[in-house]
């Protein structure tokens, strides 16, 4: 499989404590065991969990890049939280942009506080879809939510980039990623929300 | 599980900035390392700690960066390579030490000593923008800073070699967008340090008398020039007569030739990329400067290079006088702020009159109008059980009902939070580690100036060892009249659980002896009090009381373990939650939003009742004691 652009330019975006750091890393690594150069930008400053996180990641077959992506540039945003991905997409998004995005939100506590309100659902929803080329929602906190375990939230979303075809990367090498980073008590849990996510991506084809 | 230890000579793995640095250190055979933590240093110390014992090296949290550095420079002396490692802020902390030991040496045993600080630019998780160059520069050390992840590796190992050459000590400068980003690098072997700690005593080493001394570091810095001017950290990319030439260090690089690619100025920009920074390699910079008209200077906030490149061009006869240089002075790049590729892009349409568009006008259009309308900020704020929310509305429930305007002098840690817009803001002074302390004995001396209010300093536990002692000792010294409330929720909460005296803890988690903060205090000679902060009854009237007494320097101890450490540990909550709907007033009272502002608790706007937020709740129940109306019930959890 060849990247579709070189830098191929992915953002993954979400709220502090969301686990958006193990994501770039696990598909980062994967990347590199195939041979591609990869570089990975983190933004999360002193956002401790509540706070605006992304991770920028930079794929390319020829050279390393720097790990920051120009504005206007992002190939691929994957969204952990809906209105995050707004938040990168209105920033690095243009015409060619895939999104694909958690539908769950998580509000901020300028919303709890009543200070502000949060975005309404379906306007999100529809502005998500006329600034890409193409959207996913997928409803990855309530899949694992099933599963019975809200922080796998994350590994389903990976599981739905790995089954939207974007990246070089077959569910097999995000599974060998995982045995490296989880003990084996949590591998079971984590494999069936790559699953579900991948599933849950490849059912709206 | 894999770690920086285990991965085999010649692979390529995906490091962090941080993790490269240890690694290279490793790979340099360093065998003693020391650090305090802080953003975005924070894991080169943590990382080496999870190796040490496998290795045989030794890796501690100091209790702050000056010691840091002495316990370093100590096992230098001894003959060890070893390591320091701080962020920006640190550095300040630690300049007192490197400001003398750069004039001793480090001794003739053979041990390198690396200092690495980590500077932020943009300021993500510091309160300054401090850029270490200059303190090189002041201090006639070498610095080197890498330009990508494999440099920071490569240059750390290489730094331990320069500086065993030259008997001093070397900076390492890294910054945020290189400490926090990873990308792949390829490996070098770890050797096995066996080197033998011994000091010669026939020897003495100190930095009296100064002026032969400082003359000998000059003469030196002409050396390490030299070797400089050819290093392979200094690299040009480019045209061979460039239109225009670009000089960058650090994420200046990437960020240029991103800018480049995106202008499609490959056949008319060059890049020389810098990664020996001081002494500046004038020679090979001169050489560049006469093969171009317009030069480019980008670098991240101070204007180091810039100055440098002025200062070379000022000196060279070769250079002519109608060279063109952009940058800071010329406003073409900003004095403030991370380096990005947009900065560059914008620096460089301007020099060459182009009209540089990140998208169609139409998408922009529609762009901003969904910035406008759907994107909200993400405020900071305590996390849900959190015991500095209840030390904190303790804390303003006393100075209300106190009357006399208490003035608080706040410090740095996740209860700095109280000054950000989701903070009680109580807090009205707030600087550095340990300066709570420090500034409410000052305000406490003020009394026969008329002064009349209470003062409460605030601290840590972790910034209560790093530097509020001797503030605390001056405070009881010099007769001040406060209260120094210490936060202790057990370790170094914000920057990543790292363990302090108080926990009993190494950094390699052996078990060591607890350094009581309760006696230490009564020993100094200050009444102590300890709460739980979850009890706000008793906090608050704690706090009353000893802002009543007015006999010298008082403690209260706010003792409760970070709730993100509880859960890791205990893994269950507390108690069970929930609102009592016929007893909440809705927005009649608004107590919650407006005060409590926990995470934990949302609004339903259909009933007009707080609602707890079950995913998010993590049962500490204080929000039970805190609202107005009872509406709030716990059940504890058995």
């Amino acid at each position: 499989m060849a990247i579709s652009a070189d830098p191929l330019n992915l953002i993954i975006c979400g709220v502090g404590g969301q686990g958006n750091i193990l994501l770039s890393g696990l598909v980062g690594s994967a990347l590199i065991r195939k041979g591609y150069h990869v570089a990975i930008g983190e933004t999360f400053g002193a956002a401790q969990r509540g706070g605006a996180v992304f991770s920028s990641v930079r794929i390319s077959s020829k050279k390393s890049y720097g790990p920051l992506i120009p504005e206007g540039k992002a190939h691929i945003i994957l969204g952990l939280e809906p209105l995050e991905t707004m938040r990168i997409l209105q920033k690095y998004g243009n015409s060619e942009t895939i999104c694909i995005t958690n539908t769950y939100p998580v509000f901020p506590i300028g919303v709890l506080a009543r200070k502000e309100e949060y975005p309404d659902h379906d306007q999100l929803k529809r502005t998500t879809e006329s600034l890409s080329k193409f959207a996913w929602f997928i409803d990855a906190t309530s899949i694992a939510l099933e599963l019975g375990a809200k922080i796998a939230t994350n590994i389903v979303m990976v599981g739905a980039l790995i089954g939207s075809d974007q990246l070089p990367l077959a569910r097999k090498d995000i599974e060998d990623g995982m045995r490296d980073i989880f003990p084996p008590e949590r591998m079971e849990l984590n494999l069936k929300a790559l699953e579900l996510g991948f599933s849950a991506l490849r059912s709206q084809n | 599980m894999s770690n920086i230890a285990t991965y085999p000579d010649g692979s390529c793995v995906l490091l962090q900035g941080n993790e490269a640095i240890a690694r290279g250190a490793l790979e340099a055979g360093a065998q003693f390392c020391a650090g305090y933590p802080g953003t975005p240093s924070s894991e080169i110390i943590g990382t080496l700690a999870t190796v040490a014992k496998d290795l045989g090296i030794h890796v501690e949290w100091s209790v702050n960066e000056k010691v840091a550095t002495e316990v370093a420079a100590a096992a230098a002396f001894a003959g060890l390579r070893s390591l320091a490692a701080m962020k920006n802020a640190g550095l300040n902390v630690a300049m007192d030490f490197l400001m003398h030991l750069n004039l001793s040496t480090i001794g003739d045993r053979g041990g390198g000593l690396v200092v690495v600080v980590c500077d932020d630019p943009q300021a993500h998780a510091s309160g300054d923008e401090v850029d270490t160059r200059w303190i090189a520069q002041m201090a006639d050390v070498p610095l080197l800073e890498p330009g990508s992840i494999q440099e920071a590796k490569d240059m750390t190992k290489w730094a331990f070699e320069l500086s065993e050459e030259l008997r001093c000590y070397c900076f390492l400068r890294s910054y945020t967008r290189l400490s926090h980003s990873r990308s792949g690098v390829k490996l070098g072997n770890i050797p096995k340090p066996e080197r033998k700690a011994m000091f010669d005593t026939s020897k003495c080493y100190t930095p009296y008398i100064a002026p032969p001394k400082h003359a000998a570091l000059h003469e030196q810095l002409a050396r390490v020039q030299e070797i400089f001017e050819s290093s392979p950290f200094n690299s040009y990319t480019g045209p061979a007569q460039p239109e225009l030439l670009i000089i960058c260090s650090g994420s200046g690089g990437p960020c240029s030739l991103d800018a480049i690619e995106a202008l499609n100025l490959t056949e008319s920009v060059g890049v020389l990329k810098l990664g020996t920074l001081w002494p500046f390699p004038k020679s090979l910079v001169e050489k560049y400067l006469t093969r171009t008209s317009k030069v480019l200077v980008v670098e991240e906030v101070d204007p180091f290079i810039e100055t440098h490149v002025k200062e070379t061009a000022f000196e060279s006869a070769a250079v002519a006088e109608s060279l063109q240089l952009y940058g800071k002075w010329s406003g073409h790049i900003n004095y403030y702020g991370e380096m990005t590729p947009d900065v560059v892009i914008k620096a460089l349409s301007r020099i060459f009159g182009l009209e540089y568009q990140t998208r169609e006008s139409d998408y922009e259009q529609k762009a901003r109008d969904a910035a406008k309308r759907l994107v909200i900020d993400r405020g900071m704020a305590w996390c849900a059980g959190c015991p500095h929310r209840a030390s904190f509305f303790a804390l303003r429930e006393a100075i209300r009902k106190d009357r006399r305007k208490a003035i608080v002098t706040g410090d740095i840690g996740c209860y700095t939070l109280d000054v950000f817009p989701y903070g009680t803001h109580q807090t009205s002074v707030l600087h550095c580690m340990g300066s709570g302390v420090g500034e409410a004995c000052g305000f406490g001396e003020l009394a026969q100036f008329g002064f009349e209010q209470p003062v409460i300093g605030i601290c840590g536990d972790s910034t209560f060892f790093h530097a509020s002692v001797p503030a605390l000792i001056n405070a009881v010294h010099n007769k001040s009249n406060m209260t120094l409330v210490i936060l202790d929720n057990g370790i170094t909460a914000m920057t990543g659980f790292q363990p302090h005296p108080g926990t009993g803890r190494t950094a390699t988690q052996d078990a060591t002896t607890v350094v009581d903060m309760e006696a230490l205090c009564r020993a100094v000679g200050c009444r102590v009090e300890v709460r739980d902060p979850f009890n706000i009854k008793e906090t608050t009237s704690a706090l009353r009381e000893l802002m009543r007494d007015e006999r010298g320097v008082k403690v209260l101890i706010l003792r409760r373990e970070c709730e993100l450490l509880r859960m890791r540990q205990e893994r269950r909550y507390p108690h069970r939650v929930w609102v009592d709907l016929e007893k909440c007033k809705g927005q009649k009272c608004g107590y919650c939003y407006d005060v409590i502002q926990c995470p934990g608790i949302s609004w339903d706007g259909q009933t007009d009742k707080a609602q707890i937020e079950e995913a998010v709740c993590v049962g500490c129940g204080v929000c039970a004691d805190m609202c107005p109306s009872k509406a709030i019930i716990k059940e504890e959890i058995r």
